[in-house]
């Protein structure tokens, strides 16, 4: 989270908006999900896309939304700039409820929170200058202040030279630069990002989100973003909730989510960034010893909860015998040592208990996978 | 004296088509973002007025012209005091040219990916601003292509009004080079109105090709 100076929303209109009564945790929330639920009626009667949702997302935090495709992301997203219309429940920006907001508000609304999109939305008709331009132009911002405005962004993103070029010579990277100035053109407190990255290549995607995180920091805006990447997450959000059939089934600061995953879906979600056993030991495992030198295959986790990456030296002298490392990596996330090893363990004087016992002294979670010849 | 019955149809002709694709362009775009938007998930939405409004629509787009400008005689001695000459042919040409214009529009603004209409809703755009900076601006090569296709339509149109009387090339083609077996002056007026839909096709695509960005 940052430190940087908390932006508010002001809207005018609001002076006189009932303000709900809540706990004085939340009531510092900036943006707050209560009992939401969404309803779509569909072809084959009602489908709920989202359930009794209640999140609190606080100021100058980058939260992230993870899910698998239909698990509501988008739905949930929407709620937050009433391009989606909740069925049931609230949305509280500020503490202030926006489901009944008329047209007057919601345009005032929606000037104080930026969007960004995966297919980046630009206008094709219009230049990048005419793009960023076109959001101070409806709100009647005279001609002066526009340009200084609209330079000022097209700087910030990196797009000084490419003002009168259309949105089809652009690169995708370069687009989404483009929505990302457009976005930040009315100074908004909130910035949403909807699968910002997921039409851009690896390279393209991190310059994006070093963007991200640098505009969260010198801005200090409420960065909320959806994604079905954990990578994203892993690369720039404080917080996430794992969302499937429209219902929450994880939350928590990334480093918790990734190091302890919960559910089944964070598990799966995860699990292209966790290093599995390779293909050809996983056949040959098995659950009980075939011969006296087969070797103990282990899997150490190390959750985040300890700050400090583990001491390979210590860790393999108590385990004793000869310690093989199959496969494995850690990481940092939020200064929190997060991976794991999987190691074959041969010749070890220790039963395969006692081997778990001492490596669990090193490791949060310690787990027999089976043995191999 | 050939020359000049011939360079009369021409204006005639050039002022049916001109007016009445005039009237019927700055009609046809207003029903054409009404029939867009007012349609379901649309941002003016109301359902049961944009199924009215486009019966009322294919209603006139299925009546051939030469009909339509038959039974639409008393109507037009009711707006312009005459059923004969250019004036009383603007009507009908008029009447069939706008909701012809409009569903070709229509499909134009159709096409606007729906993300952009979100995004400046997004952004704080007002509906009027979705329509005026966002739905027009991209639709318009679409909607020069379709202007294109309508201008074209009403001069075959124009020449059926030729036939009542109206004036023009259709008139010329038909009356002396018809009635009168007078083939130099079929083949001048054929060449006449190739070269004019010519010159109006080129210019049209090129317009609508230097308006398209994407």
């Amino acid at each position: 989270m940052t430190a940087a100076t908390q932006l508010r929303l002001e809207i005018p209109e609001l002076k006189n908006a009932r303000h709900t009564e809540l706990h004085p945790e939340l009531n510092r929330a900036h943006v707050r999900f209560v009992g939401l639920g969404k309803t779509y009626h569909g072809q084959q009667g009602p489908v709920a896309a989202l359930h009794g949702i209640d999140l609190a997302i606080q100021h100058g935090e980058v939260f992230g939304i993870i899910g698998r495709s239909g698990a509501g992301k988008s739905s949930l997203i929407r709620t937050i700039n009433r391009l989606e219309q909740p069925s049931t429940g609230r949305v509280l920006i500020d503490q202030v409820d926006i489901s009944e907001f008329d047209e007057d508000r919601l345009v005032a609304l929606r000037r104080r929170i930026g969007m960004i999109f995966q297919h980046f939305n630009l206008m094709s008709a219009k230049t990048v200058w005419q793009n960023v331009e076109l959001p101070l132009k409806v709100a009647g911002v005279p001609k002066d202040q526009r340009e200084k405005k609209v330079r000022e962004l097209l700087e910030l993103v990196g797009l000084q030279g490419k003002h009168a070029a259309y949105p089809v010579q652009l690169s995708g990277g370069q687009k989404q630069r483009v929505g990302i100035a457009r976005a930040l053109v009315h100074d908004p407190a909130i910035l949403l990002c909807d699968e910002a990255t997921s039409a851009l290549d690896p390279e393209t995607t991190q310059s994006i989100l070093g963007l991200l995180r640098e505009i969260n920091q010198r801005l200090g805006l409420t960065i909320v973003l959806i994604t079905h990447e954990m990578a994203v997450i892993r690369d720039i959000c404080d917080r996430v909730v794992v969302l499937e059939h429209g219902k929450i089934v994880e939350q928590g600061p990334v480093w918790e989510v990734f190091g302890n995953p919960q559910h089944e879906v964070s598990k799966t979600l995860l699990a292209p960034l966790q290093h599995a056993l390779p293909g050809e030991l996983q056949s040959r495992l098995r659950p009980v010893p075939p011969s006296l030198d087969a070797a103990l295959v282990l899997r150490l986790q190390f959750t985040g909860s300890a700050t400090d990456e583990p001491d390979l030296a210590a860790l393999f002298s108590a385990l004793g015998g000869r310690v093989r490392l199959l496969q494995g990596g850690v990481e940092r996330i939020q200064g929190h040592a997060l991976g794991q090893l999987l190691l074959a363990v041969t010749g070890s004087p220790f039963d395969a208990e006692d081997v778990c016992q001492r490596a669990s002294q090193w490791a949060q979670q310690v787990e027999v996978l089976g043995y191999v010849v | 004296m050939w020359f000049d019955r011939l360079l009369q149809g021409f204006i005639d002709t050039f002022l049916m088509v001109g007016v009445s694709s005039l009237i019927a362009l700055l009609a046809g775009i207003p029903l054409a973002v009404f029939l867009v938007t007012s349609s379901k998930g649309g941002i003016y939405e109301a359902p049961t007025l944009n199924r009215a409004l486009g019966a009322f629509v294919n209603l006139f787009r299925s009546i051939p012209f030469l009909i339509l400008m038959v039974a639409l005689i008393p109507f037009t001695r009711l707006i312009v005091g005459t059923t004969y000459g250019v004036w009383a042919a603007v009507v009908p040409l008029t009447i069939a040219a706008t909701p012809f214009f409009a569903r070709i529009a229509e499909v134009s603004l159709r096409e606007v990916d729906f993300g952009l209409i979100e995004a400046a809703q997004a952004m704080g755009c007002r509906r009027w601003h979705i329509v005026w900076h966002v739905l027009l601006p991209e639709a318009l090569p679409g909607i020069v292509g379709g202007f294109t296709i309508t201008l074209v339509t009403m001069i075959n149109s124009s020449a059926m009004a030729g036939a009542i009387g109206a004036g023009g090339l259709g008139d010329i083609a038909y009356r002396y080079g018809y009635q009168r077996f007078d083939s130099q002056i079929m083949l001048t007026v054929i060449v006449l109105l190739v070269v004019l839909v010519a010159i109006i096709q080129l210019g049209g695509d090129r317009l609508a090709r230097g308006l398209n960005k994407r």
